[in-house]
């Protein structure tokens, strides 16, 4: 499989699977941790500690400040598994990590069945390095 | 990933903390996009000054903490504030503070502090064929199409990354094959349409391109020899505020489309969509939300900000004045300069004009009075004002605005 840690880390958390991709700026309260795209069909939901399912990224390159200042404040999903990759995405958790030196780590998984199959699971330990990454149900 | 002997040395500390840190960014950034190698890069417009919260802060002051020095030409976009008319803002106080923090600690970094959206216009002009790290999303568009330097649609951290490394990654625009026109937009029945009707068709084919073209540049034909740059600026500003657009080529005006040809590089485009002055006025009628005659409580112009030519154009009319209604212009504090040099400024202020500058009157708050609709000629700020300030928006030609500012109301010219 041609899976890719984005960005490195730990985590664990219930699976969230998004329908369709949200932009962070505009589309998400970085104070609550909820979908604020009133277009978004689920728009209310709250990410905060999730495994967050996403197919890509979307919008403004503010998102990246967004999703850095929702990891900081601890309302941010707990990990991001996209199936490409998406720069904005990296580059707010890569920043976050810098930073706060907390890690959301994002992984694209590069090929759909496996990334459905994931995202059909409840719960999901996730543990992205540069040599390794391991996806699966907690123990 | 391909590294140089240079991206070597900044990974390994040789150019200091700050930028072995920044370099990280970018080359993680690189990775995600899928660029094989970094370029050299020419300058950098960060546009990291608008607050977002907390983190926005913490970034930039690590880098000053790390004694971060920008290492390529570096301007700054729109800040919250206007730090030469701070009475100007009347947001929150601590909001206000956060957000001049902001601006001061990008200038630690040796940032120029231009706080302008248009540094291209006096400050910092690249030249064709540059390699740039562009952030906001006029510059980019005007960057891109109107001077032909390339520079991709960059934004937050990674604009002052690349700054602070003087790399970019190598992919997207800033390659040759992916800076071809895919599709044609055409526009009919304009040829020898005035300045003031091309500023007003400028925003039309802007906001169209935006919305039907996304991100597959366009080529648009049939734009009339008296469209100005401050014509294409508007262009591309209502592009990209309708749409995800980095460039566009208008076809016999700007300099990688001196013909259809030579736009798309020889290949077959479809024409997505002709233009005529039925659709263009429909475009542009729906981008107020209030009908002619209604009454107006301020008229704002400037967004990107106000150049020279354009104030040149504008002087005449002030002999409208006295206005019934404030009249904001945005511009860069270089221009500003300028202006109060020769003299134009105190014209200016004296006819009931107040001149903003350092930011713009849609992301801030700055108009006093938003009860009824203000005016604009910018596509941009018709675009966005309504979401960020709340309020009724009309559009017209600069004509329009001064003739309608002096009503009070929404006028024609």
């Amino acid at each position: 499989m041609s899976a890719r840690s984005l960005v490195s880390g730990n985590a664990a958390g219930p699976v969230l699977a998004l329908d369709e991709p949200l932009s962070f700026w505009g589309g998400f309260d970085s104070s609550s941790g909820k979908v604020i795209d009133r277009f978004h069909t689920q728009h209310g939901a709250c990410l905060s500690g999730t495994v967050l399912f996403m197919e890509r990224g979307r919008g403004s390159s503010s998102g990246a400040s967004v999703l850095a200042e929702a990891i900081r404040l601890g309302t941010a999903p707990a990990s991001i598994i996209l199936l490409d990759e998406d720069a904005i995405i990296t580059t707010g958790a890569l920043v976050a990590q810098m930073l706060y030196g907390i890690d959301c780590p994002v992984v694209a998984i590069k090929d759909r069945a496996a990334w459905e199959r994931l995202s059909a699971l409840p719960r999901l330990a996730v543990e992205a390095g540069a040599e390794r990454l391991v996806i699966t149900p907690p123990e | 990933m391909e590294l140089s002997t240079t991206d070597h040395e900044i990974l390994d500390g040789d150019h200091g903390p700050a930028a072995a840190d920044a370099m990280q960014l970018v080359l993680r950034f690189a990775e995600a996009v899928g660029a094989p190698r970094l370029l050299a890069c020419a300058s950098a417009h960060v546009d990291g000054c608008l607050y977002h919260g907390q983190a926005s802060l913490d970034f930039v002051e690590r880098f000053v903490a790390l004694k971060g020095r920008v290492k390529v030409p570096t301007t700054l976009n729109v800040g919250s504030v206007d730090l030469i008319h701070p009475e100007l803002f009347i947001g929150d106080a601590e909001l206000g503070a956060a957000g001049r923090r902001l601006m001061e600690a990008h200038v630690d970094l040796g940032c120029t502090p231009s706080f302008t959206c248009a540094p291209y216009q006096t400050l910092l002009r690249p030249r064709f064929g540059d390699q740039l790290a562009w952030a906001e999303s006029n510059a980019i568009v005007f960057a891109n199409s109107v001077i032909g330097a390339r520079t991709n649609r960059y934004g937050d951290f990674i604009d002052l990354a690349c700054a602070l490394t003087g790399r970019v990654p190598d992919y997207g625009l800033h390659r040759r094959e992916n800076r071809r026109a895919r599709v044609v937009v055409d526009i009919d029945g304009f040829e020898h349409a005035g300045p003031d009707q091309a500023g007003g068709l400028a925003v039309a084919a802007g906001l169209f391109v935006g919305k039907h073209c996304g991100d597959a540049i366009a080529a648009i034909t049939g734009l009339p020899r008296s469209t100005s740059e401050d014509d294409l600026k508007a262009l591309g500003a209502a592009a990209a505020s309708a749409g995800s657009v980095a460039m566009f080529h208008a076809v016999g005006l700007t300099p990688e489309a001196p013909d259809l040809k030579t736009a798309t590089g020889g290949q077959e485009v479809p024409v997505v969509a002709r233009l005529g002055p039925g659709e263009v006025l429909k475009i542009l009628k729906n981008l107020s939300t209030v009908q002619d005659a209604a009454a107006l409580t301020a008229v704002a112009l400037g967004t990107p900000h106000f150049s020279l030519s354009e104030f040149d154009r504008l002087m005449p009319m002030l002999d409208l004045a006295p206005f019934a209604v404030p009249v904001y212009i945005n511009t860069g504090r270089h221009e500003y300069e300028q202006l109060s040099r020769d003299g134009q400024a105190q014209r200016l202020e004296a006819a009931g004009v107040t001149l903003v500058v350092d930011t713009c009157t849609y992301v801030t708050a700055i108009i006093r009075d938003l009860s009824g609709a203000v005016m604009t000629n910018s596509g941009k700020w018709a675009y966005y004002a309504p979401g960020n300030l709340g309020v009724d928006v009309a559009f017209g030609t600069l004509a329009d605005t001064l003739l309608s500012a002096k009503a009070g109301r929404v006028v024609r010219a």
